[in-house]
């Protein structure tokens, strides 16, 4: 791939990126959006974070895609963790405990 | 605490974004690493990093130039991967939405992941914030993100492969964003919502350019809003 067609790429999803976060933010302003739609954006968060990690979790890069017993159960061990104390610095600490643990135990690194 | 001047929910924000560090730094010197193996000059991965300033994104983009697809595609792949920010746009203008262009242009440009969470997390808990105190937690939460993913990304390029394996670094982004999510689920609606989310975006896993994802992050957000709805039925009966 040549320099300016890596630019190019750089320069338009740079761009790209931008109009994406810009768009409601700039377009909308100060309008009031409608219950509906604000009971909606109530679960942005929730509706996309957990997919954007589910497969990661389930078929990891490191394992070529194949499910791995520490990952996943460091994945389960964060979310609970961070469900039941609200806590999030706890959670990961709980969840890179339980990965490296697992790891080392298991002597199968990444 | 609900009448802070804005100045102390900046620092507010910088406090809530330390935590998050832990997620931008292994994320950007990751990048900084597959970055480096796929040939990319330092002023390229820099810019990379600067310009986009969205690591799943970036590192969607390397893959497909690697195995030199066409522009177009990685171009469409890594805004497919970002279409969820414009979802966080929606979310942050009712909230934002009265502030003047300008800073609305540059909170656009540091709307990430984190900035996103952490207000998602303080907007709802202090409603009586003014626009200019919210502002100022947002910006609050990327003084630290911003500098600390370019600082990462440069480290990551000088270190290149010297990373050992078992530090198992392309674990660090699901834990971080897992670790937040566990704290958000707080009524069935938010369970219901995640839940939606985690099994279609496994079901959808193979429709390309990531939009998998953004289907099951629609269909999730109906479903949570439908469950509130049942809730407060529920309630007021």
């Amino acid at each position: 791939m040549s320099d300016g067609t890596i630019w190019m790429i750089i320069l338009a999803t740079g761009v790209g990126t931008f109009l994406l976060r810009f768009s409601f933010l700039g377009a909308l302003g100060g309008a009031n959006l409608p219950e509906w739609v604000l009971r909606h954006l109530r679960y942005t968060a929730v509706a996309v974070l957990p997919g954007l990690v589910a497969p990661l979790v389930l078929w990891p890069e490191a394992t070529g895609g194949d499910p791995d017993g520490p990952r996943f159960a460091a994945a389960v061990a964060t979310v609970v963790v961070g469900y039941f104390t609200r806590n999030v610095l706890a959670a990961i600490g709980t969840g890179a405990v339980t990965l490296y643990g697992l790891l080392w135990l298991t002597g199968l690194p990444g | 605490m609900a009448r802070s001047k804005p100045k102390n929910t900046y620092r507010m924000g910088i406090r809530d974004a330390l935590p998050f560090l832990l997620v931008v730094g292994p994320f950007g010197l990751l990048f900084g690493v597959v970055a480096a193996e796929s040939g990319l000059s330092v002023a390229q991965s820099m810019a990379f990093s600067t310009v986009v300033l969205a690591g799943a994104s970036q590192l969607a983009a390397l893959q497909l130039m690697v195995e030199n697809a066409p522009v177009l595609i990685v171009v469409a792949t890594a805004l497919a991967v970002n279409l969820r920010m414009a979802m966080y746009s929606a979310w942050l203008a009712p909230w934002l939405g009265a502030a003047p262009l300008w800073q609305r242009a540059l909170a656009a440009y540091v709307n990430v992941d984190q900035s996103f969470a952490c207000s998602a997390v303080r907007f709802e808990q202090y409603p009586d914030w003014t626009v200019a105190q919210r502002m100022a937690f947002f910006f609050g939460v990327v003084t630290p993100i911003a500098p600390g993913w370019l600082a990462m990304t440069a480290l990551g390029l000088w270190l290149g492969e010297g990373i050992p394996a078992w530090m198992a670094l392309d674990f660090a982004m699901p834990i971080c964003f897992l670790a937040l999510i566990g704290p958000m689920l707080r009524t069935a609606a938010h369970l219901a919502a995640a839940g939606t989310s985690v099994l279609l975006a496994l079901l959808l896993a193979g429709i390309p350019y990531n939009l998998g994802l953004l289907i099951a992050a629609l269909v999730a957000m109906s479903v949570g809003a439908r469950v509130e709805l049942w809730q407060a039925r529920g309630t007021a009966a």
